[in-house]
């Protein structure tokens, strides 16, 4: 009795998923609310509905059947927006895993990033940042959100500082007590490091 | 299930991602060349006023502006 009763679930569990399509592939998304006009008009037939906020956004684009040949990034900081929107060939991101390179068709994918160098990549030209730390977003119609707290271009950056800093922190990681002082000098370790490697290597 | 993977080192030792994320933007901006450098500093203002309650009335509050670097949350939370 048991033993069926277990069968039945796993039928109905297989059919359910053979219906369901993955979560990664993005259909277009809706750019007005069709629920929200319905209900509207049912109510109140005589004024036009307000425009909610799904109709000021972007819809989004709906996965392609064909790998793209361009990736779309969008590269925003909390204060302002490198890149909007810009298509490119390839972009490679410090991600905790290591260096990642994201071309068009990249499997959908959410990854940390850690300090480190950002290289955008289009045509023959290649624009680098370092980025304090972040997220990378990819998504299954080959769009990638890449948002930082802060990235700069490699020569905004001073390399007296960067090794100053760097024998700091070491010092202050021999120096510290508690796990939370410990913890902070090794942020400004790797940091300092990263920095470091960006601007020799 | 396996538990969780090992934990990052700043969250093995009491800290929270947005404090990690800070602390980092705030390092790289200390390493910026000089006309870039005070620009970014005024990024890393944080402003806030804090006012204290006695007997379920606020008292006056006070307006600061600090920068992130000086600000140790707990402590100041614990002082209030």
């Amino acid at each position: 009795m048991l033993r069926r009763a277990s069968m039945l679930l796993a039928c109905r569990s297989i059919l359910a998923a053979r219906a369901r399509p993955f979560s990664t592939d993005l259909p277009a998304a809706p750019s007005a609310d069709a629920t929200f006009t319905e209900a509207w008009t049912k109510v109140i037939p005589n004024m036009d509905p307000p425009k909610t906020p799904l109709s000021f956004m972007q819809p989004r684009p709906p996965t392609p059947s064909s790998i793209p040949s361009k990736l779309t990034v969008n590269f925003v900081l909390p204060y302002a927006s490198e890149l909007a929107t810009k298509e490119v060939d390839m972009v490679i991101v410090p991600a905790t895993t290591g260096q990642m390179g994201v071309l068009p068709g990249h499997v959908a994918t959410i990854a940390e990033l850690k300090p480190g160098v950002l290289s955008v990549h289009e045509g023959s030209e290649m624009t680098k940042y370092f980025v304090s730390s972040g997220f990378v977003f990819i998504h299954a119609n080959s769009f990638a959100d890449i948002i930082a707290v802060e990235a700069v271009p490699l020569d905004r950056l001073d390399v007296n500082l960067v090794q100053k800093g760097l024998a700091e922190f070491t010092s202050k990681l021999s120096s510290a007590t508690t796990d939370l002082e410990k913890a902070e000098a090794q942020i400004g370790i790797d940091v300092h490091s990263a920095l470091n490697s960006a601007l020799t290597g | 299930m396996a538990s969780n993977a090992a934990v990052p080192f700043w969250r093995a030792a009491g800290m929270t991602y947005i404090t990690y994320s800070n602390i980092c933007a705030n390092l790289v901006r200390n390493c910026l060349k000089e006309p870039y450098k005070t620009d970014a500093l005024s990024r890393e203002k944080v402003h806030f006023s804090i006012s204290k309650w006695t007997d379920g009335k606020p008292e006056k509050p006070s307006f600061c502006s600090v920068f992130i670097r000086s600000l140790h949350l707990p402590d100041m939370v614990a002082n209030l």
